[in-house]
């Protein structure tokens, strides 16, 4: 009713006939999805300047915050550089980055979702094929990405009025940018593959080269003027400036961005057929060589172990480089230990600055582990474990097989940041890939919750992204958040030796590989005794 | 002969929806049996379960003389599957699917394979993603007649194929009864069930309503006449098994129960026949006659 009336009277531009259905649908579709990303990312952003009140209090404490970020060049890599001593400024500097990024991931998340998935699944082809204009569909796209952004952005500048309205709309308005400008830049890349994996893939890639190109401009000067920082859209969040003399043209550059990425996905889309992509499908061979369950499952996770494991190899090089800034500093300072003491690392600054690294990448690791062993359901979901399974395969042995590369794949990716930081670093080689590996019991914990899930609760095994979630947050500003022992304890990653400089102790991470171990029986147990779900 | 399937009693729930209700269900080794139902009846949910993809909740099943859940591996060795809705590895090529399906199961015949190929014009080089409907359930018929296994289960196998396709289906059909296979075909293609099944089993809503040879049912169901008589009809009426019987002068139609045709002949012939035409039921007839009784049950229980 309301895409036939719109399209009427809109004459000239039918090209968007029905977007505002589409976007009611797609609201409907997200309606948990969104609110969970926005209100997990808003109670970040808002609980920080209490926090930080918490850590430093007094003038003097705020001053020799600032002396240590502007002498310490790893420091800057990992949160960026100070502007200004004000709460609110050290609130956008703690967690604006962070919050960005997080905007980000949420914004390509919808966009693929609502276009790329669309296609490959099929569905788009009913939906173009009503009262829909042949932008329509990208559009309402963007528009749920600029809601979710827009409504973020409102939580955070409500938030944070008190600290200076002019900041909390810089960065309200600033985080949100973010998010639109990686929601085109997913619009973009929707058009060139034909997969919704590869497309989530290649943007979050694009995402994590932001991140690096970020840090690596930090840690190179002091007030982020590098052209690295420049580069990157999350620079661009610290270069806004927000509660330090806000550089209010920093968001007409991000809008531009936004504006001509948007611009250039809506050009390739009106290029191209309906479920074709830029990037064209081969054809394959006419006989194959994979005779096993385990040979199929390595077949379909190995382009993602791949990324995976250049990605952490990567990671591990950038931070070993880093690692050097650390060691460099003059004197081991009690103020720079005591701020990375606060993020979780471990005294002597090297070790503590390795130690956080590597268990920021333990956390991550966390989320691979997740997304390999939901291959499991996926497969199920889908209806292409039937086949296989009504074959001479045994349920274990085909759960084996993506398990094999869930958890053995979390050990090579680990171990491969372990030899980036050696190539990184150069240094104390033994030490760190100890420290990479002994994150690993905490890693499969979380995977043997996702196979208990896919065993027990076919249905439910999503929640396993939840269960990372949640461990990733409370490790990332859980600290910080002065969140009681009791909860943090929850986490298994709260349980590891801090390593190196930390004492091995084998009794927690003995105690995390059983826990692992029992789960994944159990979910096996599982998966062996119900139905196979559709 | 040993039976290949043999079910009795199954039972299965979903929640509250009991999709299997004591069915029963007998394959001999050899034979092509049709599983025939309407949408929901319960024919993939039994499917399923010989499969060891569900669970009973009660009910014996043997399949290949083992149990298909405890058996499931061993049972499997021997078995070929086709689901009516094929979903393919997007970035696996066609052949690099057939072949892995042929390994999973018992093995693969090349020379069997490469014929197949040709026959069903497929092309083995394209990757899952690209294949419609139809050319996607050919990539999962191939590696089933192309596997060595003695029990082929088709569900709804030619749902997305067209005519010429329908037909190199049945020809491949027909091949696997010769080499002395057996195949469960559940088909809504009532032609197709006609063509190729030795025995049929009708469910629905769970339960077995008929089973047996074509021949066997058609025995159970109407035979229309339609006569043209020398002499006014006599006492027709009167006969039993007659229904619907529509005299015109000499002109006469009716039904009658099958096996109460030879009455109704002597009947008619008493009055000296000008031209007869008598239609066996065909299994549509025969199908629609169960799947309707649905509704007059429902309108007789109220």
């Amino acid at each position: 009713m309301t895409a036939t009336s719109f399209a009427v009277r809109s004459g000239g531009s039918r090209q968007l006939a029905g977007t505002g259905t589409l976007l009611r649908f797609a609201l409907r579709r997200d309606r948990v999805m969104i609110p969970v990303w926005v209100a997990v990312n808003a109670l970040m952003v808002l609980s920080m300047p209490n926090t930080l009140k918490g850590l430093y209090g007094t003038a003097a404490e705020r001053a020799g915050l600032m002396r240590q970020m502007e002498t310490n060049s790893s420091l800057r890599a990992m949160v960026g550089p100070v502007f200004d001593d004000s709460l609110g400024a050290l609130t956008a500097w703690r967690v604006g980055v962070y919050a960005a990024a997080l905007a980000a991931v949420m914004s390509l998340l919808i966009v693929v979702r609502h276009t790329r998935d669309e296609e490959e699944s099929g569905r788009q082809e009913l939906v173009a094929s009503g009262m829909v204009g042949r932008r329509a569909s990208l559009t309402a796209a963007l528009l749920t990405a600029a809601v979710a952004n827009g409504v973020l952005a409102l939580l955070v500048v409500a938030g944070l009025a008190g600290q200076g309205a002019a900041g909390a709309l810089a960065l309200g308005l600033g985080i949100a940018g973010v998010g639109m400008v990686f929601a085109t830049m997913a619009a973009i890349v929707a058009q060139l593959t034909e997969s919704a994996r590869l497309a989530r893939g290649l943007a979050a890639a694009v995402l994590g080269a932001a991140f690096v190109l970020r840090a690596a401009g930090d840690s190179a000067t002091v007030d982020g003027s590098s052209v690295l920082t420049w580069v990157s859209p999350l620079g661009w969040l610290e270069n806004l400036r927000a509660f330090a003399g806000e550089r209010w043209w920093v968001l007409l550059l991000i809008a531009g961005a936004a504006a001509v990425q948007g611009a250039a996905a809506y050009e390739l889309a009106g290029r191209r057929d309906i479920g074709m992509s830029f990037l064209p499908t081969r054809p394959g061979p006419a006989a194959g060589r994979l005779a096993s369950a385990g040979a199929l499952a390595w077949r379909l996770q190995r382009g993602s172990v791949l990324g995976w494991s250049i990605g952490f190899f990567l990671a591990g090089v950038v931070y070993g480089g880093m690692t050097e800034g650390a060691a460099d500093l003059v004197g081991d300072n009690e103020q720079a230990r005591a701020i990375i003491e606060r993020m979780g690392g471990q005294a002597g600054l090297t070790d503590a600055f390795v130690s956080a690294m590597v268990g920021m990448l333990g956390l991550i690791a966390a989320l691979y582990v997740v997304a390999s062993v939901l291959r499991l359901s996926g497969e199920e979901t889908s209806g292409r474990a039937e086949p296989v399974l009504a074959a001479a395969v045994g349920r274990l042995r085909w759960a084996a097989g993506h398990l094999v590369i869930a958890f053995g794949g979390a050990a090579l990716i680990m171990l491969l940041a372990g030899v980036g930081f050696a190539v990184g670093y150069g240094e104390d080689v033994g030490a760190i890939l100890g420290a990479c590996l002994v994150q690993l019991p905490a890693v499969w914990v979380i995977g043997g919750a996702a196979v208990l899930l896919h065993g027990v609760l076919p249905r439910a095994a999503v929640a396993a992204w939840g269960v990372a979630g949640a461990v990733l947050l409370l490790g990332w500003v859980g600290p910080a958040l002065d969140v009681p022992q009791a909860v943090l304890d929850v986490s298994p990653f709260g349980h590891l030796p801090k390593l190196p400089g930390g004492g091995m102790s084998w009794a927690p991470v003995l105690v995390l590989t059983l826990v692992a171990v029992v789960l994944v029986s159990a979910g096996l147990a599982g998966l062996r005794r119900r139905d196979v779900t559709t | 002969m040993t039976k290949a399937i043999s079910v009795s009693g199954l039972h299965k729930s979903f929640g509250r929806t009991h999709a299997l209700d004591g069915l029963d269900l007998d394959v001999e080794s050899g034979e092509v049996h049709g599983f025939l139902g309407p949408n929901g009846a319960g024919k993939s949910t039994t499917i399923r379960v010989l499969l060891g993809l569900l669970r009973a909740d009660s009910g014996a099943s043997q399949v290949l003389g083992r149990d298909p859940w405890s058996d499931a591996v061993e049972v499997h060795r021997r078995i070929a599957y086709v689901p009516g809705d094929v979903t393919l590895w997007r970035n696996l090529s066609g052949g690099e699917v057939i072949d892995l399906y042929g390994r999973l199961r018992g093995g693969l015949d090349t020379r069997r394979r490469a014929e197949l190929i040709e026959r069903f014009e497929l092309d083995p080089t394209k990757k899952g993603r690209t294949y419609s409907k139809g050319n996607r359930q050919k990539v999962a018929l191939v590696a089933a007649f192309a596997s060595d296994v003695d029990l082929l289960i088709l569900d709804e196998p030619t749902s997305g194929l067209d005519p010429l396709m329908e037909e190199v289906f049945q020809r491949c059909v027909a091949e696997e009864r010769e080499r002395g296979r057996t195949v469960l075909l559940s088909s809504h293609i009532l032609s197709e069930v006609e063509e190729l099944c030795d025995r049929v089993s009708i469910i629905r809503k769970g339960r077995t309503v008929e089973s047996g040879t074509l021949a066997d049912l058609r025995h159970l169901t109407r035979t229309s006449v339609t006569a043209e008589l020398a002499g006014p009809p006599n006492g027709l009426a009167r006969l039993p098994g007659v229904h619907d019987l529509d005299v015109q002068g000499r002109r006469v139609r009716l039904q009658v129960d099958t096996d109460k045709l030879d009455a109704v002949l002597r009947s008619l012939s008493e009055a000296g026949v000008r031209s007869l035409t008598s239609t066996p039921p065909t299994l549509e007839e025969l199908f629609l006659r169960h799947y309707q009784n649905e509704g007059a049950e429902e309108v007789a229980s109220l």
